[in-house]
């Protein structure tokens, strides 16, 4: 069992939802990001979603995809994943990479899990690539015992609500709306109904992203979820300040927020 | 994604409805008005080493090129699965023309993403688009081209997919698209090869611009089993390939995924896609249709880099000695019978497809060749 498995089954157990964060490694700096995600876990982010900056990000709007693409144009490689990764596990909270799949195939899957390993990290959020087109990557994941992680949406039919929960470990990603990342005024109403569906299909822990922002906004969405996954109000708070003494002040007021909102939700 | 699924659904039962095809063939007579002619051009021919040169005029269709053909197709499907919106990328702009051709045919709302460089490049098609009815939304992200353009285009559909359907303009992305665009294309090679065979025989050698590979794929899927013929894709190759400033997907590119096609990918050491670059808004892409990379690695097709200056120099050539503009992507294939004409000699015969018609890059093409007012001074 990973980490992640392990610190999800804990907080359950806590009685209340777990707060997933997510940064881009590389921006503004592959150490600011570093730093970042050990101001996130110190403020209370329970696990950490390390973004691995990719140049097409389809899943992603716009706030993400500045961030990734600066980070891509001040020379980040997918080696400072690890970095990231290790930064984040000495910190004390269980790390995931989130990943588009190309980089992962350039790198080499087997050279990519095993430095993941090496670093201390827990398995990879994949959003670009489905469970019946990922056979070799599964397996290598789980000679490493690396959990695979795989979004499931509102749109998915029960054929892959099921197909997905087999293959996925750790957590499912329940995309809470249709649409990319990226801060909404409302969590999608659909997302309450996508968590029962995957529960049904199988799933033990299901966590809800897309759209979340607030600390009210966790608290409704832990009441039903297993955690709630933070991106781009994360992000922003970056964008935001140039300064890093303000960014990091802002991350944690932030987080500090959405931490009080997880344990307010039940 | 649900939205794939679907659509693949609906495809194969669309596909064997014999319905759906009736429908696909009174439009392509009464609409677009195929078959397309094939045109000898023996004056041209005389700069392809004396090889008989022949033009499959796809530049003839409604709308100007062969985007029509698979653009009527998926805006049928669209029709049958119920959705009301449509969205498209473009690059050079004949693919969000000819989709917001068949919206305002068909009834449907229509946005069509263009990489804002294009938009500046193919102001022409800007204003098409907008005349028919489309909304055009310029992309500011990345490389502002036609890979930003399919980006913005699938975060739209992932966020209206339930009253949108997305019509990909070319043979590549994830399945069904690379399966279904080449089967509404094929048409253009099934014309092709009996038209050549009422004129003699098959050809030596079918020659066509590469960049998803759309009108390629199409022209060459008929002769696919005629090995006696030569399948040639020409790729962008911008400033030449050594110079790095190129769209040349198979020539200069790895394997890798992109857009969720496993294909011939340019790209960094870490998988980040690199920008592409050629005159030719059309086949500015860094990744190609998976098909070709299939054709290349197994060797039945080969697949040609050509520069810019290459393909303007066609382009002129074709102009002044038979009367027709060509589009610049397809003055990339005119480029390589002029290379391949050389190499076989007379005797030979090439069949090019022409995929579109200059109309567009009028002002382009002015601007390469120094001709528009204020250049002379």
């Amino acid at each position: 069992m990973s980490a992640l498995t392990e610190r999800l089954d804990a907080i359950k157990a806590e009685g209340r939802g777990a707060l997933i964060g997510y940064l881009p490694v590389g921006f503004p700096t592959v150490d600011r990001s570093a730093r970042a995600m050990q101001a996130i876990v110190e403020a209370g982010v329970d696990i950490v979603e390390v973004g691995l900056p990719y140049s097409d990000p389809v899943m992603d709007g716009a706030t993400i995809q500045d961030a990734a693409g600066r980070a891509l144009d001040n020379g980040t490689r997918v080696v400072d994943t690890f970095t990231a990764i290790k930064a984040v596990v000495d910190a004390g909270a269980p790390a995931v990479v989130m990943s588009y799949f190309n980089p992962m195939l350039q790198y080499g899957l087997e050279r990519f899990a095993d430095d993941l390993k090496a670093a201390g990290g827990s398995g990879v959020i994949t959003p670009d690539i489905t469970p019946d087109a990922a056979d070799e990557w599964i397996q290598i994941a789980r000679e490493r015992e690396l959990d695979t992680i795989f979004l499931v949406a509102i749109s998915s039919t029960r054929e892959r609500l099921h197909l997905t929960v087999e293959h996925t470990t750790g957590f499912v990603y329940a995309a809470s709306l249709m649409g990319v990342t990226g801060e909404r005024t409302t969590v999608g109403g659909g997302a309450e109904e996508l968590v029962s569906r995957t529960r049904e299909a199988g799933a033990e822990r299901v966590c809800v992203g897309l759209g979340v922002s607030t600390g009210e906004q966790a608290a409704q969405v832990t009441r039903y979820a297993d955690g709630v996954i933070v991106g781009s109000a994360l992000v922003r708070c970056l964008l935001e300040h140039d300064d890093e003494a303000e960014a990091l002040a802002a991350l944690k007021e932030k987080t500090a927020e959405l931490a009080a909102g997880v344990r307010a939700g039940r | 994604m649900a939205a794939l699924d679907e659509l693949t659904d609906a495809y194969e039962k669309a596909k064997h409805d014999p319905g759906f095809q009736a429908e696909i063939d009174r439009l392509a007579r009464d609409y677009t008005g195929r078959p397309s002619i094939v045109t000898e051009v023996p004056r041209f021919a005389q700069h392809c080493g004396g090889a008989r040169v022949f033009l499959k005029r796809e530049d003839l269709n409604h709308t100007g090129s062969h985007k029509i053909n698979n653009v009527l197709g998926q805006a049928l499907l669209t029709k049958r699965i119920g959705k009301t919106r449509v969205i498209a990328e473009t690059g050079a702009g004949q693919h969000g023309v000819a989709t917001a051709t068949a919206a305002a045919l068909m009834d449907l709302e229509c946005v069509v993403y263009m990489g804002e460089e294009d938009t500046e490049r193919q102001s022409l098609n800007v204003a098409r688009m907008r005349l028919l009815g489309a909304e055009v939304v310029p992309v500011t992200a990345g490389s502002r081209t036609l890979r930003d353009a399919i980006n913005e285009a699938y975060r739209d559909w992932v966020t209206n997919v339930e009253t949108t359907n997305y019509i990909f303009g070319t043979a590549a992305g994830p399945h069904p698209f690379p399966e279904m665009v080449r089967d509404f294309q094929r048409v253009i090679g099934a014309e092709a090869r009996e038209q050549m065979l009422a004129l003699g025989g098959l050809p030596d050698a079918v020659i066509a611009c590469v960049g998803g590979g759309s009108n390629a794929i199409g022209v060459f899927d008929a002769f696919l089993d005629d090995d006696s013929v030569r399948l040639i894709g020409c790729e962008a190759a911008g400033d030449g390939v050594e110079t790095g400033r190129h769209a040349s997907s198979i020539t200069g590119g790895r394997p890798g995924v992109l857009h969720g096609s496993k294909t011939y990918v340019l790209q960094d050491e870490d998988g980040q896609t690199e920008p592409s670059h050629s005159i030719s808004a059309g086949l500015d892409y860094p990744g190609v249709g998976p098909q070709h990379s299939f054709l290349a690695d197994i060797g039945r097709a080969e697949y040609w880099p050509v520069t810019d200056a290459e393909a303007m120099e066609a382009f002129r050539l074709l102009s002044r000695s038979e009367g027709i503009l060509p589009a610049i992507e397809s003055s990339h294939a005119l480029a390589g019978a002029i290379r391949l004409g050389r190499e076989l000699g007379a005797g030979c015969t090439i069949v090019v497809n022409l995929s579109g018609r200059g109309d567009k890059d009028v002002e382009q093409a002015a601007r390469w060749f120094g001709m528009l007012p204020g250049d002379e001074s």
